[in-house]
């Protein structure tokens, strides 16, 4: 079985690219299956479902949904091989812009739409910086230029990446990202033992540990205060 | 080699510290790993910072952006050439080569569904018989470089489409700087005069840089985008979705790309659109059926149709102007 990793942003199309590389791949005899990881709903698998392809989801609720992703990728890949798929796909919602779900030596496809704004991909971090392919998609509704910038964006965050634009809504570039996705020498087992590109963040809050009172007195642990300058003078 | 000396040499390569949030200001006499260095654990941690990765990405970084200069200035795409595949039920297509020029305008036609985006497509990942249709594309008569595939700023294709807007909060000439400066344009004034004079031949109202891009009215804004796209983008085939008759010279924004030397293929349901072009191709169950030239007998309707646009233009205009029209 293959594994490949897609994050991004909410609402930046992962659904609809995957859906629509699916369908490319159709006529390659390939079983693909997908899990949706998101924090407190998704109706993503109803989509997955109704295009016929085999589909979990996973909520995090209370964790960072890329936490919880760490904590459950190797049940998803047993899943996986148990269904007897060719290719796995996860789709995780990015909501955490810290924190990145993706496994070095596993393909990390970012998906990132041109409505976004062009700071953004500045602002969101290893979601972006440590994937292997960026997708931009919503390349429909903008200018030429306005693409051209933000492409020129995304390059000097992750020059290493290779950037593609594909439309969501017609497919165009789907059938070429899906020649990308799938190596029929490799046979992925288990993902015990390897490690995240990334580590996330180590500190913990008392927050983070179910406290709700406001206050110094409750505050405990990784405790950050901001800086607002305006009690020195 | 010190920061200093970085910039010195390629001074794009601060857009490289801005984009990663790299304060370099004070530290220009260090080189970029002893201004790595110099970040804490903890900073590390909190920037959400991979210093080998940053050090690594800096040099290919340099590298993909000399060659995209170096591009520039090679003699570029002079020709793309669509080797036949098959269409949807396998049958071979009905041409053997078709070979386009740059300053060529090629019109695509065909019902819903039948393949044009498809041609689209396969012109964008230059096709090695690796698409559904089992074209190939050439590129000056050669098999194409990786890079129309796999770079970011070598895109091989621009597109202009009728549902494009302008999104971005800003005004026209904070815009096409910031377009400009992305494309590592030389004479960034210069450039954005040319725009401006040729968006504003194209638009029947003329625009002023101080207007926000999203204020412009629908005409403006597709006269500035044709003709930022036609000067700045430099991607050399242009793929145009219809353009829709309202507010610009679509005859003058053809000739406008023409002029910038670029390829041109353009998808329309439009008589006039599709008879200036040279060639048209017509599309059928998923295969080029056809190409056909347009001939002469098609070239004096077509100054018929333009007549009648006129016509109509002329009309909307005076409607527009509170005037009553007469026969
Ligand atoms: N115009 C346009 N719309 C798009 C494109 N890609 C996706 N969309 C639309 O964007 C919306 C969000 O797309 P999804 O695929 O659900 O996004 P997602 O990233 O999976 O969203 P979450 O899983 O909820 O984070 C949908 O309405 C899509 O139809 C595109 O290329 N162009
Ligand atoms: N030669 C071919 N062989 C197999 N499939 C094809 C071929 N040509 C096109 N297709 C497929 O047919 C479908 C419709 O094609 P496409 O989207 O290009 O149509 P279109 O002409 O752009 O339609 P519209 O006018 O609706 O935009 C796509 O899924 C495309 O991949
Ligand atoms: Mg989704
Ligand atoms: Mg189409
Ligand atoms: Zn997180
Ligand atoms: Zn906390």
């Amino acid at each position: 079985m293959n594994l490949v990793i897609f994050s991004g942003p909410p609402s930046s199309g992962k659904t609809s690219i995957i859906l629509k590389t699916i369908e490319a791949m159709r006529k390659r005899d390939l079983q693909v299956g997908v899990v949706k990881f998101d924090c407190l709903s998704t109706d993503d698998d109803i989509l997955y479902e109704k295009a016929g392809i085999p589909v979990k989801k996973g909520l995090s609720g209370a964790l960072c949904p890329d936490h919880y992703f760490a904590s459950n990728i190797e049940e998803v890949v047993q899943w996986g091989r148990r269904r007897g798929l060719d290719l796995l796909i996860t789709e995780s919602a990015g909501l955490c812009n810290r924190c990145s779900p993706y496994i070095k030596s596993i393909k990390g496809v970012c998906v990132i739409d041109n409505l976004s704004g062009i700071n953004t991909p500045k602002k969101i971090g290893p979601m972006l910086k440590a994937a292997d392919i960026v997708v931009i998609t919503k390349g429909d509704i903008v200018s030429q230029a306005e693409r051209e910038v933000f492409a020129s964006k995304v390059n000097s965050v992750n020059p290493k990446a290779m950037t593609m634009h594909i439309n969501g809504l017609t497919g165009q570039g789907a059938f070429e990202l899906s020649t990308l996705l799938y190596d029929e020498d490799e046979n992925l087992e288990s993902v015990t033992g390897m490690e995240l590109r990334y580590p996330m963040p180590s500190a913990l809050c008392s927050y983070c540990l179910g406290e709700t009172r406001i206050g110094d007195d409750f505050q405990m642990g990784n405790v950050r205060k901001i800086e607002l300058g305006d009690m020195d003078e | 080699m010190t920061i200093n000396k970085i910039l010195e040499k390629y001074p794009f390569a601060m857009s490289y510290f801005v984009e990663n949030k790299l304060d370099v200001e004070n530290h220009k006499e260090k080189t970029f790993q002893e201004f790595l260095d110099g970040f804490t654990h903890e900073e590390v941690e909190d920037l959400a910072m991979d210093k080998e990765e940053l050090a690594e990405n800096l040099e290919i970084f340099i590298d993909q952006m000399k060659e995209f200069l170096g591009i520039k200035e090679e003699v570029g795409v002079r020709s793309l050439t669509i080797l036949p595949g098959f269409d949807k039920s396998g049958s071979p297509e009905g041409f053997n080569e078709l070979t386009i020029s740059t300053s060529q305008v090629i019109s695509i036609v065909g019902p819903t569904g039948a393949g044009k985006s498809r041609l689209l497509a396969d012109i964008e990942w230059t096709a090695q018989k690796d698409t559904p249709t089992g074209r190939s594309i050439l590129i000056n008569d050669e098999l194409p470089d990786k890079k129309w595939r796999f770079s970011s700023n070598n895109k091989l294709v621009a597109q202009l489409s009728q549902n494009m807007n302008f999104v971005m909060d800003l005004t026209v000439m904070e815009f096409l700087q910031l377009h400009a400066e992305s494309r590592l344009v030389e004479d960034v004034e210069g450039t954005i005069q040319r725009i401006i004079r040729a968006a504003n031949s194209l638009a029947g109202e003329k625009f002023q840089l101080d207007t926000p891009v999203t204020a412009l009215s629908g005409g403006q804004s597709r006269a500035l985008m044709i003709a930022d796209t036609a000067i700045l983008s430099s991607s050399p085939i242009v793929l145009i979705d219809e353009i829709e008759n309202a507010g610009i010279d679509r005859r003058k924004a053809l000739n406008l790309l023409i002029d910038e030397d670029k390829i041109v293929l353009m998808a329309t349901h439009d008589p006039t659109l599709a008879l200036i072009a040279d060639k048209r191709i017509i599309i059928k169950n998923g295969g080029i059926a056809k190409i056909i030239e347009t001939t002469e007998e098609e070239k004096e309707i077509l100054l018929k149709l333009e007549k009648m646009d006129t016509y109509i233009q002329d009309m909307r205009s005076s409607l527009r102007n509170g005037k009553t029209l007469s026969v």
